[in-house]
């Protein structure tokens, strides 16, 4: 390629990535940087590389963790396990990470959280990288300026053995994000009302990268929110440009390298960003200034209004059945009904500044009796830092349940779940049918949506608690 | 993994878009360090009510949709969640192909890595098979073609590699191990070598 050509940053990534390119009849050999793993999505990748007889090629550049069905309470002192089955998953990637030298953060680690959570944190996800994970939700990696995006079982196989995958070149969407965030407004709103605006399969085909004074203004743990749910928009992966924000955000991570390690590192990071004149396959824009808080009424992430808006009239079949589903009338705004429970947590929305938000809105206060409030932070880490805050307090204080690290209620695969019809304002990514417990129904919305909810009892606007 | 080249059966039709990965296989049949025995879980809570009975008015539930091996299903199908678990309880079940105007993109790469065809059609040839459920058609992932009921066919696209995976049932791990000199060469050139645990 001439060097002279203008490219998009997941072009410059992409580049620096083909070990092999695509010839007439392969796609291209694209080489992972780094490649997490979790107890779901690992056990039969594992069991693959058994069946041929396969070592891990590079464990140094592996990274595991439990989280997806791990518990979050623990009865005298031990974790209180959902059945046999979600034990032995954790006993079975603790079995496979010893014996190929695998890092792993077990249960009570310090290390330990979500995937998503855990790499920013450790300094893992850095600029540039490619990473991979057995977990759609990997796009959070992206607000770092890194191609990250979720794989299937086969290909976590096949990254443990050669540490590649064959990839088709995905196309390019730009996103250019104008406008302010509101007060009470934030990235899990604006990805939201990305998402209304242009349908649940927009990214599909395409790495979407969001640009523009909207995106710049987010802090790295916003970005983290509005580049998870990009596969919600379709996108296997959404990423943001690398900036001074992200360079401060990484400086002193335990995997980033100090001092003038580090000036190297930020002086080629500086050179990913997208060049001017560079074309993206496919444009987008959106103004973040009139949005408000966001609530989903119906059963995909698309599916969502302003926290004052009336639901609207079901357009085709579909909705309908995702009202019918919800018990939601067309016509009115969701405020004023009732939650049963509030979901404060996942790889969407818990990390401390999300549970600073929440308990910004909950301190002083106490939860409607009604409503179960359950704040799960995103990792070991964020617990100890939230902690050391006195937020646990404000938790506690106003009725709700702070439980250890873990996916809890967002995929709700550890006894952390919905009785059927009953309703949960949540801060995490999916709204699908029964995703939070057979029959359950989730309304997707921002931490401090979740947390006004929780103390009316019901779905709520957030803004009054955020004047003084 | 088996070679598919020709699939010839009746069709099962679930017309809703967006059908995502936890419709196909809730996670709480996630649990499991196996890949066999999901078919049995295949939309469970869609094939079975709170009581576990069978709902009679589910398409895969009706005595036609016995013995069906290909399912037609709405736009953006399989979209959500990357668990491979999807394909594995769809064609442990007994399909061989889903055949929709969009496919998601990690369903459908997973889909072909299980030799689960994913066939994406034009919106009339789409409208058509919604509207005949339970005809006989055939898929040659060969040629790139369904056969319709009214007579006529579509053609739908797969990329090289991905027709001769089905073609072959060699997955790309074989190509990717063939590829470790090419491998060895670029990671020897990177400077940017992760650290050591």
């Amino acid at each position: 390629m001439n060097v002279e050509t203008p490219r998009t940053l997941f072009d410059k990534i992409w580049d620096a990535h083909e070990a092999v390119p695509a010839g007439p009849d392969h796609p291209a050999v694209i080489y992972v940087d780094t490649h997490l793993i979790h107890e779901v999505t690992s056990p039969q990748a594992f069991a693959l590389l058994r069946e041929r007889g396969l070592r891990v090629r590079r464990p140094d550049r592996t990274w595991a963790t439990v989280d997806h069905s791990i518990p979050t309470r623990f009865v005298e002192g031990r974790p209180a396990f959902l059945n046999r089955a979600t034990r032995t998953q954790v006993e079975t990637l603790e079995r496979n990470c010893e014996e190929h030298g695998i890092p792993l953060f077990r249960m009570g680690d310090p290390g330990q959280g979500i995937v998503h959570v855990i790499g920013p944190e450790l300094g893992l996800t850095q600029p540039g990288r490619t990473i991979v994970c057995g977990d759609s939700h990997t796009s959070t990696h992206g607000a770092f300026g890194a191609w990250a995006f979720g794989i299937g079982t086969t290909e976590v196989a096949q990254v443990l053995a050669t540490q590649c995958l064959l990839q088709e070149r995905p196309r390019t969407l730009g996103i250019e994000i104008s406008g302010r965030l509101g007060v009470g407004v934030s990235a899990k709103d604006l990805i939201l009302g990305v998402i209304r605006r242009f349908g649940v399969a927009a990214g599909r085909g395409h790495v979407i990268e969001y640009r523009g004074g909207a995106v710049k203004a987010l802090d790295m743990e916003a970005r983290m929110t509005l580049c998870n749910m990009s596969i919600e928009a379709g996108a296997r992966a959404g990423l943001i440009a690398p900036d001074e924000t992200t360079f401060e955000y990484l400086e002193g991570k335990e995997h980033v390298p100090s001092g003038d390690g580090f000036a190297d590192l930020v002086a080629r990071w500086s050179r990913l960003p997208t060049d001017e004149g560079a074309a993206f396959d496919r444009s987008l824009s959106f103004d973040a200034g009139s949005l408000e808080p966001m609530v989903t009424w119906g059963t995909n992430p698309g599916m969502s209004c302003g926290i004052s808006e009336a639901v609207p009239a079901p357009a085709d079949a579909d909705e309908r059945a995702a009202l019918d589903y919800m018990g939601i009338e067309a016509g009115r705004p969701l405020l004023g009904r009732p939650a049963d429970v509030v979901f404060i947590g996942s790889c969407t929305n818990a990390r401390i500044s999300d549970l600073r938000a929440a308990a910004r809105v909950l301190a002083g206060r106490r939860t409607n009796p009604a409503t179960h409030l359950l704040v799960v932070p995103g990792s070991a880490k964020v617990r100890r830092q939230a902690e050391a805050e006195g937020l646990d307090e404000v938790f506690r204080s106003a009725g709700a349940e702070w439980r250890a690290p873990g996916c809890s209620m967002c995929i709700a695969m550890n006894g952390d779940r919905l009785s059927p019809k009953e309703l949960a304002v949540s801060t995490s990514n999916r709204n699908f049918e029964g995703r939070q417990g057979p029959g359950g129904r989730t309304v997707l919305a921002s931490p401090v949506t979740a947390a006004a909810s929780a103390l009316a009892g019901a779905v709520a606007d957030p803004r009054p608690f955020l004047q003084e | 993994m088996e070679p598919v080249v020709r699939i010839a059966s009746r069709t099962v039709v679930l017309p809703a878009d967006n059908v995502d990965t936890d419709q196909i296989i809730p996670a709480r049949f996630l649990t499991g360090t196996r890949r066999d025995g999901l078919g049995a879980s295949l939309f469970a809570d869609w094939r079975r009510d709170g009581a576990g009975e069978l709902r009679a008015d589910f398409p895969l539930n009706r005595p036609e949709a016995e013995g069906a091996r290909i399912l037609v299903a709405g736009a953006n199908f399989g979209c959500g969640s990357s668990r491979e678990h999807a394909p594995w309880a769809l064609t442990d079940y007994g399909f061989a192909a889903v055949v929709s105007p969009s496919i998601a993109d990690i369903f459908k790469g997973n889909a072909v890595r299980n030799g689960l065809v994913p066939v994406e059609i034009e919106a009339s040839a789409h409208r058509e098979l919604l509207s005949r459920p339970g005809a006989e058609i055939v898929i040659d992932v060969e040629a790139g073609t369904v056969s319709l009921p009214d007579g006529g066919s579509a053609r739908f696209e797969l990329p090289p590699f991905a027709r001769r995976c089905l073609l072959t049932g060699r997955g790309p791990l074989d190509f990717l191990l063939e590829r470790e000199p090419a491998i060895l060469r670029y990671e020897q050139g990177q400077d940017d070598v992760a650290e050591a645990p």
